[in-house]
């Protein structure tokens, strides 16, 4: 598990439109540019100051691949940088709250207590 | 000394600014019963004549993050720049500059440390609209200069409840012990019942009506007693998966006092979350 990591993903590609569209056009393209050049960045630090240890899961990176919010959800990752993401991929495609109640109806299935997003 | 002039307690709904500024089809049924509660809340801002603001919100994973994660954080600087490029897409928040009050800042870190609370600073802070929309609703000319106060609501482990609590107390002290004649509002924003990217979101009203209620009569009646003996870390999963924000309630109630009744209260509810505003005036 690296909650953090996947929590790590959807912090930066959120911060950055240039990075939001290419998620939304080219998950796993993404998500494998992602994992070799912004993984291991030290957020704040010079570029040779890399953080060696960090990897996705083999749950996590097909979560991440296949847009799978529901099962980023069951993951732990903190639910509110996957929604702010995946409105600001998505919500385009939909009417108004369309895509948010969508959101929700897909996890009809879940239930208290929620996965520890805990980091 | 300084004068605490009003105490303000504010649900923050990122989506105010545009239903308020939107016209014709794209204004949402509810909008003119919203600004109108609205205006009639910033009268209680306006009323109190203040000189500065500080301003308790949390940052939602903007410039604060996993790495290098503060509890309890004072913005001291010149100025803020405020709203990021997230809050724009999907709120449609303008951009903003709101001087800072470095004095008042360095002031509330000196005592507040020696105070027993260890709190972080930030010399570079952009803020967001957890302060940005309270300016919006309650002070939309933005002329006045603040002192952000960040809690951690969002990323765990947090404070317990009663930390906030005593936060929000020593604040009112250390406010009214402020060796400067300038009247000080304090205000602070957080959340009753939410609910973020889970099944619960988005609904017709709040995700838990009950708890709204509760949480509204605690804070109307200062009841910090009450509210302390049912909140917990734990019991606020319970409400929905964003209600820890409501310990940003339970500061401003610590700023309010035990046991003091709001001079002002009024509520909207609204699909997704119920809208709660308060004010104190200190005798």
């Amino acid at each position: 598990m690296s909650k953090y990591l996947v929590d790590k993903f959807l912090y930066t590609v959120d911060r950055d439109p240039e990075l939001v569209e290419r998620y939304r056009e080219d998950p796993a393209g993404t998500v494998a540019w992602w994992q070799q050049h912004l993984a291991g960045t030290l957020l704040n630090c010079h570029q040779a100051e890399q953080t060696t240890w960090l990897s996705f899961t083999p749950q996590e990176h097909r979560a991440l691949v296949e847009h799978d919010h529901v099962r980023l959800f069951e993951l732990g990752a903190h639910p509110f940088l996957t929604l702010t993401l995946f409105i600001a991929m998505f919500e385009r495609d939909h009417g108004p709250l369309e895509y948010q109640l969508a959101y929700a109806r897909a996890m009809d299935h879940l239930h208290l207590p929620y996965p520890d997003i805990a980091t | 000394m300084a004068t605490v002039a009003a105490v303000i307690a504010s649900t923050h709904h990122p989506f105010y600014y545009r239903a308020s500024t939107s016209a014709g089809p794209d204004r949402p049924p509810f909008a003119d019963e919203w600004v109108a509660k609205i205006e009639a809340f910033r009268q209680t801002l306006t009323r109190a004549e203040p000189d500065v603001l500080v301003m308790v919100g949390s940052d939602h994973f903007h410039q604060l993050w996993l790495d290098n994660m503060p509890q309890f954080l004072i913005g001291k600087a010149p100025f803020f720049d405020a709203n990021w490029y997230n809050e724009e897409r999907e709120f449609g928040l303008p951009r903003m500059r709101l001087a800072g009050d470095e004095d008042l800042a360095a002031y509330l870190l000196r005592e507040g440390l020696d105070a027993g609370f260890d709190l972080a600073f930030s010399n570079e802070l952009r803020i967001d609209h957890s302060v940005t929309c309270p300016i919006i609703t309650l002070r939309p000319q933005a002329d006045l200069p603040i002192v952000p106060v960040y809690t951690n609501i969002f990323a765990p482990p947090m404070p317990q409840p009663k930390r906030f609590v005593q936060l929000g107390r020593a604040l009112r002290q250390m406010v009214e012990a402020w060796p400067v004649d300038k009247r000080v509002a304090i205000i602070g924003t957080g959340h009753l019942s939410l609910e973020l990217g889970g099944p619960r979101q988005f609904g017709e009203h709040g995700p838990d009506p009950e708890f709204d209620r509760k949480a509204v009569s605690w804070i109307a009646n200062g009841d910090i007693d009450a509210c302390l003996a049912e909140v917990t870390l734990d019991s606020l999963h319970t409400p929905g998966n964003a209600t820890h924000g409501f310990m940003d309630f339970m500061l401003m109630m610590g700023a309010a006092g035990d046991g003091v009744k709001a001079d002002y209260v009024d509520s909207l509810d609204l699909f997704h979350t119920m809208e709660a505003y308060f004010t104190w005036y200190p005798a």
